[in-house]
């Protein structure tokens, strides 16, 4: 991968005023190209981290879920392009044949044991295997305590260390879900109790072989994030408080929380410390989605305002210093985009769902 | 999803409703007093205190067909009259209008804006009848309590709730299209340029920070768009500039109203069946109809002078051709509720019961007189 980019630093000992500032990187060569979209049987919704990705190399199939009101739509795409098939669940109640809820968010939750698709919506939390062929679990939300006008709901889905999955709800709370390595016997371990506004999203890393002092995020409403570590009983290490603009979406890598917001600004923070390390003025809306590549460090950001960017993170742990380079835009014409993810771990190729669109978009590099 | 979401989207679409019937009544020459006349018996039922009681309270989004038939009867809460394509002609744009609104809003919360550009219009219409221009002002006091405690994250889920209602209606606007705000497929123009919202920074800044908080180094990237710094933030209070143009009216003498029916099937056709399933939280929008028809005295047209009828199209003949013409998928399935002289809530429901008794699924398990209906209303 060859990328090819001119900026001129400007160091806080020379700061020039805005306007005079004549640079700009250059992209010397496009860095992604327009794949042949894939076609969804409904468009997708306008929902925060509308689009997850599980590529299951030795069938080299990639599977794509986005949400469409209370419906999942799942295609399963082989990698040479040749066989799409499609799937669609619908949020449902067992039991109950009459139930209007609409799903939040769907995620897949890669363990080492095995891999799950969580369903989260109005109802509560369902949770199939990964192909989207059996429910094995279902979680209905408590509606009674919370006062009528608030709405009741989970959103925020992240597997995590060897056995966990962790899923948010709109009072705040945290719902840590025990799973075993393979069967329906999943039991609720623990409700983590510190955010007060509705969970929008959680990240993990180090999930299985490595170790991590803190594995786990959870970002709010307000904006506030809390930095944790897994375990039987997880443990808080860090708040990190907000300013009281919702974070959208989240992400965890090397030990650094990457949260986009609402005001289009994307913030790097050091998880156990709360030292902010960068700022980014990134979009001119709400960020919808942010995915990293965890083995090159590409950042993929996505909003609002119809803008894919593409960005390079370089973490030196020795020097405890964080760097953020742009690399690349796309722009998804009039669309306001809902969903975006890298499709496998080098950033190689990404995909893109947006308001009322009926596909999915796809880039690779050139 | 977010239960705060009706009151919102009556007000807008009603507002929207009122600037296409006054440039339709302009454009038919209707003689002032007539018009006046409409135009307060609409803008009186659409702030009746006890209907926007029931709205206002804390509940899931109507159907989309329960809110035509709101929208169907207080059309016709006055002498004026619309045949059945040239209503559906009118529900159209009133609700493109109010998507294309949303969808353009810079910030979740300038939705509240467009909602007070819409108040602000239909105070200027009612300015010299004070009985019905105290109603609007205390549905203002309403507004401002309930919306301005809001936080951000509460306004992106509202703006999200109606997202969904709007999801794929891509029906063609001739005002949008002339105005190069649509483009021919229906989908709205979003441009790359013009200034951030309220509390955005223009993008372009990279700013790196050491452990001490210092600021050691700055980088800028191309934004792909030509972006200008914020506007002033409007205002959210009773009165006052509210910046934004989105909600107010955009049509005039000059600029009449039409739509495009054709081309609109293809994407129309994947209309999901989301609200047509009978869902039992939709008593609900029975008890609405039901306080909106009972207790408002329905219009008698016996008298040829007295009530007139409006036409959403030029000539006769074009609102024959649109109603025999119109797609399928884009009907609304409406209720249709003859106006009778008998005021007694319970009495129209029994009617409209009556009249549907041939058709639909009734539910055998349905042990309420809310289910009944719904599974008759279902059934259409």
């Amino acid at each position: 991968m060859v990328m090819i980019f001119s900026s001129l630093r400007l160091t806080a000992d020379h700061p020039l005023p805005f306007q005079q500032t004549a640079v700009f990187e250059r992209e010397l060569c496009k860095m992604y190209h327009k794949e042949k979209s894939i076609q969804i049987k409904n468009s997708a919704s306008a929902l925060y981290n509308n689009l997850s990705v599980l590529r299951i190399a030795p069938r080299r199939l990639t599977y794509f879920t986005v949400v469409h009101a209370n419906v999942v739509n799942m295609v399963s795409a082989s990698w040479d392009g040749l066989n799409y098939s499609h799937r669609q669940l619908q949020s449902k109640e067992p039991n109950v044949a009459t139930s209007t809820s609409l799903i939040m968010q769907v995620a897949f939750c890669v363990l080492p044991s095995r891999d799950l698709l969580v369903v989260t919506s109005q109802k509560g939390i369902q949770i199939y295997e990964s192909d989207g062929s059996i429910m094995v679990y279902w979680h209905a939300l408590d509606t009674s305590d919370a006062p009528t006008a608030q709405a009741v709901f989970a959103r925020g889905i992240s597997a995590v260390w060897d056995n966990y999955i962790c899923v948010g709800v709109s009072s705040g709370a945290i719902l840590v879900f025990d799973v075993p390595s393979k069967g329906s016997n999943i039991t609720l371990s623990e409700v983590l109790e510190e955010h007060k506004e509705p969970i929008t999203d959680i990240a993990s890393e180090c999930s299985g072989s490595q170790e991590c002092i803190a594995d786990l995020v959870s970002a709010d409403d307000g904006g506030n994030l809390c930095v944790w570590k897994s375990g039987k009983e997880f443990q808080l290490l860090n708040k990190i408080p907000g300013f009281d603009m919702s974070c959208s979406s989240v992400k965890l890598w090397k030990g650094i929380v990457v949260a986009g917001y609402g005001t289009g600004q994307i913030h790097l923070f050091e998880a156990v410390t709360g030292i902010l390390h960068a700022e980014v003025n990134a979009h001119a809306r709400w960020i919808y989605s942010l995915d990293i590549a965890p083995f090159s460090g590409l950042l993929l950001s996505a909003a609002e305002d119809s803008l894919v960017r593409v960005w390079h993170l370089t973490v030196t742990p020795e020097t405890n210093s964080v760097e953020v380079a742009h690399l690349h835009n796309e722009c998804v014409t009039d669309t306001q985009i809902c969903g975006a993810k890298f499709c496998d771990g080098d950033g190689y190729a990404f995909a893109v769902t947006g308001y009322d669109l009926s596909e999915i978009i796809r880039y690779t590099q050139l | 999803m977010s239960s705060r979401t009706l009151p919102l989207l009556f007000i807008n679409l009603g507002g929207e409703m009122l600037y296409i019937l006054a440039q339709r009544l302009r454009a038919q020459n209707t003689p002032a007093d007539k018009a006046k006349k409409v135009m307060n018996d609409i803008i009186t039922t659409m702030f009746n205190k006890k209907f926007l009681e029931e709205l206002f309270k804390p509940q899931e989004l109507y159907s989309k067909k329960a809110l035509r038939t709101v929208f169907d009867r207080l059309a016709h809460a006055s002498i004026m009259r619309l045949n059945q394509a040239s209503m559906d002609k009118l529900y159209d744009l009133m609700t493109m209008a109010f998507k294309y609104q949303v969808l353009l809003c810079p910030r979740p919360k300038d939705i509240l804006l467009v909602s007070f550009n819409h108040m602000d219009a239909i105070k200027d219409f009612v300015k010299d009848t004070p009985n019905i221009l105290s109603q609007v002002d205390e549905t203002y006091q309403q507004l401002v309590e309930m919306y301005t405690p809001l936080s951000s994250g509460e306004f992106q889920l509202i703006r999200q709730t109606l997202l969904i209602f709007f999801q794929d209606m891509h029906i063609r606007v001739s005002i949008f299209l002339k105005d190069k705000v649509q483009n021919s497929n229906g989908r709205f123009v979003l441009p790359t340029c013009g200034p951030v919202p309220h509390g955005t920074q223009v993008p372009g800044l990279i700013r790196l920070f050491s452990c001490t908080g210092e600021e050691v180094t700055r980088l800028q990237f191309n934004n792909g768009g030509n972006y200008t710094a914020a506007l002033r933030e409007g205002s959210f209070e009773t009165f006052g500039d509210r910046v934004t143009k989105l909600g107010t009216n955009m049509y005039s003498v000059s600029r009449p109203v039409e739509t495009h029916m054709s081309g609109t099937s293809k994407n129309s056709a994947q209309h999901t069946k989301i609200n047509t399933a009978p869902n039992p939280l939709a008593k609900e929008e029975l008890n609405l109809l039901a306080k909106l028809m009972g207790g408002l005295e329905i219009q008698k047209l016996g008298n040829a002078d007295s009530g007139f009828r409006v036409n959403l199209f030029a000539t006769d003949e074009e609102e024959e051709e649109a109603l025999i013409t119109r797609p399928d998928e884009l009907s609304y399935g409406v209720i249709n509720i003859q106006a009778t002289k008998d005021q007694q809530a319970n009495a129209e429901l029994a009617k409209i019961m009556g009249e549907f008794t041939e058709s639909g699924d009734q539910s055998p398990s349905a042990s309420s007189k809310g289910d009944d209906l719904l599974a008759m209303m279902d059934g259409l």
